[in-house]
């Protein structure tokens, strides 16, 4: 009876019209997930491509990778996503193939712009010697990239790939504007139906605020195993033990 | 063993090296001694191609390396380099430093290559080190390390770009005491130091080099207690 007096005396929030619509939060909160998830996913396969291309002596390749990054990092995320929606899936396709299919691959263009700059300066931030050593040792390019170049960079990768998830989760309810039946599109429904904004905004801050909480919950934990220190997290803690530090 | 003719290398419009001609034959510690800028070390980075040439040829064991059709793999397998600044993987323990080149270039298996690895650590004095990370190491460990990784290629020439020069003073002994042993065991090396008692010390041949040409070469004996050059006078001046 107690919770019930609590209730009642916040009354003037209306709870119940977010209930009434759980289902449709339920889903919101899974579509923002997948999409965000899909578009993150090929967007870091992707944005390694264009930001290999980026570092390319070899200019058919770097002028056209360059102009991609240049393209998705110049125009808002807005624009990419309908001109994707509206007239590029359709003009290949003859019809929409649905929000999810162009939403998520509008995230995936657009973060791979911005993961491959993170994945040049990763590569381009390490000293020139380890290059140099590796080389020196007999190892042919592609070697020593794969066994000295990018284990190193893909450790400093970690916080700036972390700020880029977080910034494409938020992004991802732009995808309201094609109809898509996320977050954002619950309580766009929701206050639509009761005409009350507080609560169905409010809400929908609530869960993205949970879900880049979690975020940073699991970056921050990658951080800590995988790039404070090149040692791993095992032998780091044997090693701190036996010095006292 | 190594032959080097007219060999010229310019930065942009900078003339570094210009016009150098010289002969290492097997067996030989030859160093170079000279100001910095002076070209030493890129003379040095010619000879395993980390600099590509502008003109001139270097030949290694009668191959030129500068030709267009050599393998440049092969031949830096073949020619080790110990750097100024280690150049350890830092996200490898020490033994997977040492392995990892003769595993994944000379095809040898995990365990031949932790053998070799671990016969190396012997010979640099740091086998109690197999497990640790460069981050750990001192600087003259890390050296160390850094030479039996460049030894575990069995190279034929040894390349030493001042590797002493960033260690603090008490680390430096325990450096030259290794490559002393390696020069006593006839390992072909070039070494570019500042180390002016090492070069006595130790090498067959000191070359003077100034602005880009060899300005005087002999015997440590001739060059330390008889220099020609004047240069050579003002620069030992200098430095001893």
């Amino acid at each position: 009876m107690r919770t019930i007096a609590i209730l009642e005396y916040f009354d003037f929030i209306r709870f119940d019209i977010i209930w009434n619509y759980r289902e449709l939060y339920f889903r919101g909160l899974l579509v923002t997930i997948a999409l965000t998830a899909v578009g993150y996913t090929c967007g870091i396969i992707l944005g390694l491509l264009f930001g290999l291309g980026k570092m390319s002596e070899r200019k058919w390749i770097y002028y056209p990778a360059k102009w991609y990054v240049d393209f998705f990092r110049g125009t808002p995320l807005l624009v990419q996503i309908l001109l994707i929606h509206t007239a590029l899936i359709p003009t290949l396709f003859g019809h929409s193939l649905g929000f999810f299919v162009s939403g998520s691959i509008a995230l995936m263009l657009n973060s791979a712009a911005y993961i491959a700059e993170i994945f040049r300066a990763g590569i381009q931030s390490l000293d020139k010697g380890q290059m140099e050593a590796a080389r020196s040792l007999g190892m042919p390019h592609g070697v020593a990239m794969r066994q000295i170049i990018l284990p190193q960079a893909f450790r400093r990768m970690v916080p700036p790939l972390g700020n880029e998830l977080i910034a494409l989760l938020k992004d991802s309810s732009l995808v309201t504007v094609i109809a898509a039946t996320d977050i954002l599109y619950a309580a766009k429904v929701t206050a639509g139906a009761y005409f009350r904004f507080w609560e169905p905004y409010l809400f929908a801050a609530l869960l993205y605020l949970i879900l880049t909480w979690v975020c940073t919950k699991v970056i921050a934990y990658v951080e800590n195993r995988y790039s404070t220190s090149y040692i791993p997290a095992k032998r780091r803690r044997f090693f701190m033990r036996k010095h006292g530090v | 063993m190594i032959k080097i003719q007219g060999l010229h290398k310019s930065f942009g419009s900078l003339e570094v090296l210009k016009g150098i001609d010289y002969e290492v034959k097997p067996q030989e510690v030859i160093c170079i001694i000279g100001a910095s800028g002076s070209g030493k070390s890129t003379f040095l980075r010619c000879i395993n191609l980390l600099e590509k040439v502008t003109a001139g040829a270097v030949y290694i064991e009668g191959t030129d390396i500068t030709a267009p059709t050599s393998d440049i793999n092969k031949i830096r397998a073949d020619v080790g380099m110990v750097f100024q600044q280690f150049n350890l993987f830092p996200h490898m323990n020490v033994l997977d430093n040492i392995t990892i080149a003769p595993r994944k270039i000379r095809q040898m298996t995990s365990q031949a290559a932790e053998q070799l690895a671990y016969e190396l650590l012997e010979k640099v004095g740091l086998s109690d080190k197999a497990k640790a990370y460069p981050e750990q190491l001192s600087g003259g460990q890390m050296q160390r390390v850094a030479i039996a990784r460049a030894l575990a290629m069995k190279p034929k020439i040894m390349l030493f770009d001042e590797p002493t020069s960033a260690l603090d003073p008490e680390m430096v002994k325990e450096v030259l005491d290794v490559m002393k042993q390696l020069a006593f065991e006839g390992m072909t090396m070039v070494v570019v130091t500042h180390e002016m008692g090492f070069a006595r010390e130790v090498a067959d041949r000191v070359i003077f080099i100034d602005n880009g040409v060899i300005a005087e070469e002999g015997s440590p004996e001739q060059i330390f207690s008889k220099p020609k050059n004047e240069r050579t006078k003002a620069f030992l001046g200098k430095v001893l």
